[in-house]
């Protein structure tokens, strides 16, 4: 997956939400460890305090661990990671309702209008 | 830790006119710092003084604790606005050239990066496109291990795909010791790599925030709030 900046929201926010993608999407495999900070701010052309920021933040929220010695890690807690993917695809549906409705569908629409594309 | 660089009531008047007045800034070890101010706000007036071209008419500036002298020359890496090498010599002569000067070159970097580059060492200046030239020079400037790295206007002249090398290159030398300094027009492609912006208007410090903040409280990328802030 690319690294995707946008211009209106603080660079930190915007990695949180892409190494978040690439975990529960398995990109980053339960367990396994994180490429370092500098790899990841070359990889992604941002700042490295920037990405030890985001990396913080998310060892914060336990989805990432680190071991003093030999680096940082992906969460082993599978749990964690499968309520992640939920309160992400979560987000991603409620962005998608607000846009349909935006166009006019109701509630009922939506409905039945997933349902026949899904088939 | 003490501060890499301290201005104190920093102005420098050409003539009458003020081109800084007043200037109070520091910067601290392990940032990369944007410049950013419209043309004839200041820019390179600082960054002369930094590197000891020229002096202030009044307050002072300090790097390590010290005015800029031949001590603080060993930690300083400037890029200048203007070439200032001989076109006559080859890039490997430039090099020599540099190691016999600075205690501090990294000769291996340097050919490190002309490999990637596809430069060859052996074109003498003269043979080379003005973009080209720009990159010997940001090489040579940037393959020195100093403390404090003053890039006016580095990317300019340089195509977009060397311009994101360069950048990489500026992100992976990166350590958290030493502190890059770079004046650029070309906000929007530098402002993911940038700990923090100063904005120079009139000779005047306008603005000194990280660029996460400027996005937070203004919901705006550090380029948009610079073309409000600068309308014509």
């Amino acid at each position: 997956m690319p690294w995707e900046l946008k211009n209106d929201r603080p660079i930190y926010l915007q990695l949180i939400d892409q190494i978040s993608y690439r975990i529960v999407s398995g990109e980053y495999a339960i367990g396994s460890k994180l490429p370092s900070v500098r790899d990841l701010a070359t990889e992604a052309s941002v700042n490295p305090n920037t990405m030890q920021k985001a990396l913080s933040e998310l060892e914060r929220s336990g989805l990432l661990f680190t071991n003093r010695t030999s680096g940082r890690f992906i969460t082993e807690d599978s749990n964690m990671i499968q309520t992640m993917k939920l309160d992400l695809a979560k987000e991603q549906l409620k962005i998608f309702l607000d846009q349909l409705k935006k166009i006019g569908f109701n509630e009922a629409e939506i409905k039945e209008f997933i349902m026949n594309e899904v088939e | 830790m003490n501060a890499l660089l301290e201005c104190n009531n920093l102005t420098k008047k050409y003539g009458g006119f003020p081109a800084l007045s007043g200037i109070n800034l520091t910067l601290e070890r392990g940032k990369i710092v944007g410049l950013l101010g419209p043309n004839g706000s200041g820019k390179t007036t600082l960054i002369k003084i930094i590197n000891g071209l020229l002096v202030p008419t009044e307050g002072e500036l300090r790097i390590n604790g010290v005015n800029p002298a031949v001590e603080t020359k060993k930690v300083v890496s400037y890029l200048p606005d203007k070439t200032y090498l001989n076109n006559w010599m080859k890039v490997n002569e430039l090099l020599d050239f540099f190691e016999d000067f600075y205690d501090n070159f990294n000769k291996k970097r340097a050919y490190e990066m002309l490999e990637k580059l596809h430069i060859n060492p052996r074109d003498r200046l003269k043979t080379m496109s003005k973009g080209t030239k720009e990159k010997v020079q940001l090489i040579l400037v940037m393959s020195r291990e100093a403390d404090l790295y003053v890039l006016d206007e580095p990317i300019g002249g340089v195509d977009p795909a060397s311009r994101d090398y360069i950048l990489n290159t500026i992100i992976s030398n990166y350590n958290e010791n030493s502190t890059v300094l770079i004046s650029t027009h070309l906000i929007a492609d530098i402002e993911n790599v940038l700990d923090e912006v100063i904005f120079l208007q009139n000779g005047q410090v306008t603005l000194q925030s990280s660029v996460d903040d400027i996005r937070m409280k203004e919901g705006k990328s550090v380029d948009a709030l610079f073309r409000e802030v600068f309308k014509c």
